[in-house]
C-alpha cells in the first residue's frame, strides 16, 4: 500500500460528480480520457510516456515495444470475430502502433463457474489461429475461475511485447502540419455488429465486426520510410477519439473532408436510424496513419496491397491550429467541431 | 443512400439559400419546433446560409429537456428500490435530478437499463415475474403510441409487474403558450416533421389562424429545412398565415389513424409542468382511468416527490427560444456534458448539447473545452 504526499492530494476524479465508477469511465469518451489521465497517468508517471498506446523500451540491446489491454466483449461470439481473436488481434494492434513487429503476448483468463467448456475451447483454439496469422507466440499466461454471477463468462487480459526496428518512430509529437490523414477501410463495423446482436437489432443485411490484426499491413506501410509520423488503431471512441487525442498531444489541428470518410451503406444506414455517428463507432482492424504529404501515395499503396488496407483512404490532413481542434469539413462546406464524447454513444430517444 | 443523400445534395442547398436570400425582405424570427431539427441546423450549419436578419430559434422540442425535475427524481426514487427495474431511452440516464442522475442509479446498483423499445421493457417483465419492471416513458406524440402500446400489450395479456411512469408532452399547446408569451418574439413555425407523421397537422390549423403565424411542416435533412425556412418566409412576406406541408413524403394531414387511435385509448390528456418552462394547461398525457393500474407513480408511492430547479441554468429561456446557449454565463464552464446543470446540456435533441458538440469555439472564452 502507497502512502504519503501523493496519496494526500485530492482524487482527480470529482468524487462529488461521480462517487462510483460508471460504464462511462470505460467508453472511450472524455471521462474515461479523464480518468486515465487524470488518476492513472498523474499517478504512476511513466517515464516511457509519450501519449502512445503502448510504451517503447530502449533495453540496449534494441528497443521493444510493451502494452496491454483487457477484453470484456458481450457477447464472446460475434460476426467477424470471437472474445479470442479480439483479445489477440487488439493487442498486437497496438503494438503495431508503436511502430513494433510484435512478437510475444501473455494470455491471461478470468473464467466464470459454469462455463460451457466447448465454449471455451473454442476461443483458445480462435486465439491459436489469430496468433498464428499474426505471427506472434503466446508464450505466458494465467488462469483464475469467479463464482457464477461475478464475470461474463470469459475475461481475457494480454499483454504483449514488440521489436521497434532502427530508426523506426512513431509516435504523436512528430505529427506536423501538412500531413496527410488516411483510415485503413471503412468505419464503425464492430461497434454496428457488437449492437446489432446484443440488442437484438436487425437490419436486413449482416454487419460483420472488421476485427484484424494489423502487423502485417504496418510493417509494409514502414518501409515507405521516415514519413511515416504517427498511427492510431480506432477502437474505442472510434475515428473522432483517435484524431483528438492525437490532435491534444501534438498540439495540432486537423480537418477531416466528411464526404473522404469511407462508411459502407450498411453501417450508414444503422447509424442514421439510431442516431449515432460512424465516426465515433469502435472498429477493431482499422487505424489512422499520419504520414508527410511527400509520402501519402506511397503509404496509400502500401495499405491497399493488404486485405486489411483495401479500403484505405486520405479523409484530411493536419493544420497549424487551432491546436487541440478537430473540424469536419461537411459535404455542404460548413464546418463543425468534431469532439470526444462525453460517455457512451447513446441511440437517440426519437 | 437513398432518402438521405438526395436531401443532402450540396448543389440543392446553395440553390434554396440562394432562393431564401432573394425571398428574404424584412427581419423574421423562425423557430424549429423539434430538437432533432435544431441538431440538423447547428450539425449541418444551416443556419450559416441564411440571410442576415433571418434568425432561427430553438423550440422546446426535445422530451428529455422538458421533462421536469421531479420526474426524474420519482425515476431515481423507483429505480433505487429493491427488486425493481427501471427501463429507459439511453438518453434519459444521463439527466441530471436535484442529486444524481440514473446512470448514477445503476453504477451504485440500481437494475437499470437501456431499452430501444418500450416493448423490450415489457418483454424483461414478463421474463422476470418476480421483478416489478417500470418503463419510464418520455416523449411527444411521436413516441406516445409506441410507448401506449406496451401498456396496451401488458393489459391484453395480463403482465401484472409491469408499469409506466409517464412524462408524455404535447406539441401544440407549447407552441400556444410561446405565443401567448408576452415577450414573444416567434414570427413563424417549422414544425416537427415526426410529431406530424403521427397527428397530422389538423390541429396546427387553428393556432396559424388565431396567431396569424405561418407553420410549415418541416422534415430534418438540409433540403428539408431549408424547404421550411423557404416557404415560411414566403408566407411572412407576403402576409399569410397557413399551415403548409412540404414534408409530404412522410406527412399527411389526418396523420397515422392508428397510432392515434391508440393513444387515445391508453392516454388521457393532462396539465403538465415542463422543465424551465412551467405548468401548461392540457399539455401532457397521463395514463386513461382504464389503464391506472399501470400507473407507476401511484404503484410506488412517489407522486408528491417535488423540487426545485437549478437557479443558474437558462435552458426555460433557451427553450422558449428567447436565449441561446452561448447566451448562458455558465456554458462550457460551469456546465458542460459531463457536469450538465440542465436537461439541455446532455439530451441527444437538447439545444445546448447542439452546440457544445458542434460549435462551442465560437462562444468566446467562457465557452471553452473545459478540461477542469
Amino acid at each position: 500500500m502507497v502512502e504519503g504526499a501523493n496519496f494526500s492530494m485530492s482524487c482527480p476524479i470529482p468524487i462529488r460528480e461521480y462517487p462510483t465508477v460508471q460504464m462511462a469511465h470505460g467508453g472511450g469518451g472524455r471521462l474515461m480520457h479523464d480518468l486515465i489521465g487524470k488518476m492513472f497517468r498523474a499517478v504512476f508517471k511513466s517515464p516511457l510516456d509519450r501519449g502512445h498506446d503502448g510504451a517503447v523500451i530502449d533495453s540496449g540491446g534494441g528497443r521493444l515495444a510493451f502494452t496491454t489491454d483487457s477484453y470484456v466483449v458481450r457477447p464472446l461470439f460475434f460476426p467477424g470475430g470471437d472474445i479470442g481473436k479480439l483479445a489477440v488481434c487488439g493487442t498486437v494492434n497496438d503494438l503495431a502502433m508503436c511502430g513494433a513487429r510484435p512478437l510475444w503476448l501473455s494470455a491471461g483468463f478470468i473464467l466464470e463457474e459454469g462455463l460451457p467448456m466447448e465454449d471455451l475451447w473454442r476461443v483458445v483454439r480462435s486465439m491459436a489461429v489469430a496468433a498464428e496469422g499474426a505471427g506472434v507466440s503466446i508464450v505466458t499466461g494465467d488462469t483464475k475461475v469467479v463464482d457464477r454471477g461475478h464475470g461474463d463468462g470469459i475475461y481475457i487480459n494480454t499483454a504483449g511485447i514488440g521489436a521497434v526496428a532502427a530508426g523506426i518512430r512513431i509516435e504523436p509529437s512528430r505529427v506536423k502540419a501538412g500531413d496527410a490523414i488516411i483510415v485503413s477501410g471503412d468505419l464503425g463495423r464492430h461497434g454496428v455488429a457488437i449492437l446489432a446482436l446484443r440488442e437484438g437489432l436487425e437490419f436486413g443485411c449482416s454487419i460483420e465486426s472488421d476485427c484484424a490484426a494489423l502487423g502485417g499491413v504496418v510493417a509494409d506501410l514502414l518501409r515507405c520510410g521516415a514519413g511515416v509520423h504517427c498511427l492510431r488503431d480506432l477502437t474505442r471512441g472510434g475515428l473522432v477519439g483517435a484524431l483528438v487525442e492525437i490532435a491534444e498531444t501534438a498540439g495540432v489541428g486537423i480537418e477531416v473532408e466528411e464526404a473522404a470518410v469511407p462508411v459502407s451503406e450498411p453501417v450508414r444506414g444503422a447509424c442514421e436510424l439510431l442516431g449515432m455517428d460512424p465516426m465515433h463507432m469502435a472498429n477493431e482492424g482499422r487505424m489512422v496513419s499520419f504520414v508527410s504529404a511527400e509520402c501519402a501515395d506511397a503509404a496509400l499503396a502500401a495499405l491497399r496491397g493488404h486485405p486489411e488496407g483495401a479500403g484505405a483512404t486520405v479523409i484530411g490532413k493536419v493544420v497549424a491550429g487551432p491546436t487541440g481542434r478537430v473540424t469536419l469539413i461537411s459535404r455542404i462546406g460548413s464546418r463543425r467541431i468534431l469532439d470526444m464524447l462525453s460517455g457512451e454513444q447513446l441511440p437517440r430517444i426519437c | 443512400m437513398r432518402y438521405i443523400d438526395e436531401y443532402r445534395d450540396p448543389d440543392g442547398v446553395r440553390r434554396l439559400a440562394e432562393e431564401i436570400g432573394r425571398a428574404t425582405g424584412r427581419a423574421w424570427t423562425i423557430m424549429e419546433v423539434c430538437g432533432g431539427q435544431t441538431h440538423a441546423i447547428v450539425r449541418f450549419g444551416i443556419d450559416g446560409l441564411l440571410p442576415e436578419g433571418l434568425t432561427l430559434v430553438h423550440g422546446p422540442g426535445c422530451p428529455v429537456c422538458v421533462t421536469p425535475i421531479e420526474i426524474i427524481d420519482r425515476a431515481i426514487g423507483i429505480a433505487s428500490q429493491r427488486g425493481v427495474t427501471l427501463c429507459s431511452f439511453g438518453d434519459m440516464l444521463r439527466v441530471p435530478g436535484s442529486g444524481k442522475d440514473l446512470l448514477r442509479v445503476k453504477s451504485e446498483g440500481g437494475d437499470v437499463r437501456i431499452v430501444y423499445s418500450p416493448m423490450d421493457a415489457l418483454r424483461i417483465a414478463e421474463a422476470n415475474a418476480s421483478r416489478e419492471v417500470v418503463f419510464f416513458g418520455v416523449g411527444f406524440e411521436t413516441t406516445a403510441p409506441a410507448n401506449g402500446m406496451a401498456v396496451y400489450q401488458a393489459a391484453r395479456r395480463g403482465v401484472k409487474n409491469f408499469s409506466m411512469l409517464s412524462a408524455h408532452v404535447l406539441v401544440p399547446p407549447a407552441m400556444e403558450a410561446i405565443l401567448s408569451s408576452e415577450c414573444n418574439r416567434v414570427n413563424g413555425f417549422l414544425a416537427a416533421g415526426h410529431v406530424c407523421a403521427v397527428m397530422g397537422y389538423e390541429e396546427y390549423e387553428p393556432i396559424a389562424a388565431r396567431h396569424r403565424v405561418p407553420i410549415v411542416v418541416t422534415g430534418f435533412e438540409p433540403l428539408d429545412l431549408l424547404q421550411g425556412v423557404l416557404l415560411c418566409v414566403r408566407q411572412l412576406e407576403e402576409g399569410r398565415a397557413e399551415v403548409e406541408n412540404p414534408y409530404s413524403r412522410v406527412v399527411r394531414r389526418e396523420g397515422n389513424a392508428e397510432a392515434r387511435r391508440v393513444m387515445g385509448e391508453v392516454f388521457r390528456v393532462i396539465d403538465r409542468k415542463w422543465r424551465g418552462i412551467g405548468m401548461i394547461p392540457r399539455s401532457g398525457l397521463g395514463l386513461a382511468e382504464a389503464y391506472a393500474e399501470f400507473d407507476a407513480e401511484a404503484r410506488f408511492g412517489v407522486g408528491g416527490v417535488s423540487v426545485e430547479e437549478s437557479g443558474e441554468c437558462i435552458s426555460g429561456l433557451i427553450l422558449r427560444g428567447l436565449k441561446k446557449p452561448v447566451d448562458c454565463p455558465a456554458f462550457g464552464s460551469r456546465c458542460t456534458p459531463e457536469r450538465p446543470l440542465g436537461a439541455t446540456m446532455v439530451s441527444g435533441e437538447g439545444a445546448c448539447a447542439a452546440y457544445y458538440k458542434y460549435r462551442r469555439h465560437e462562444a468566446g472564452p467562457a465557452g471553452g473545452r473545459n478540461n477542469g
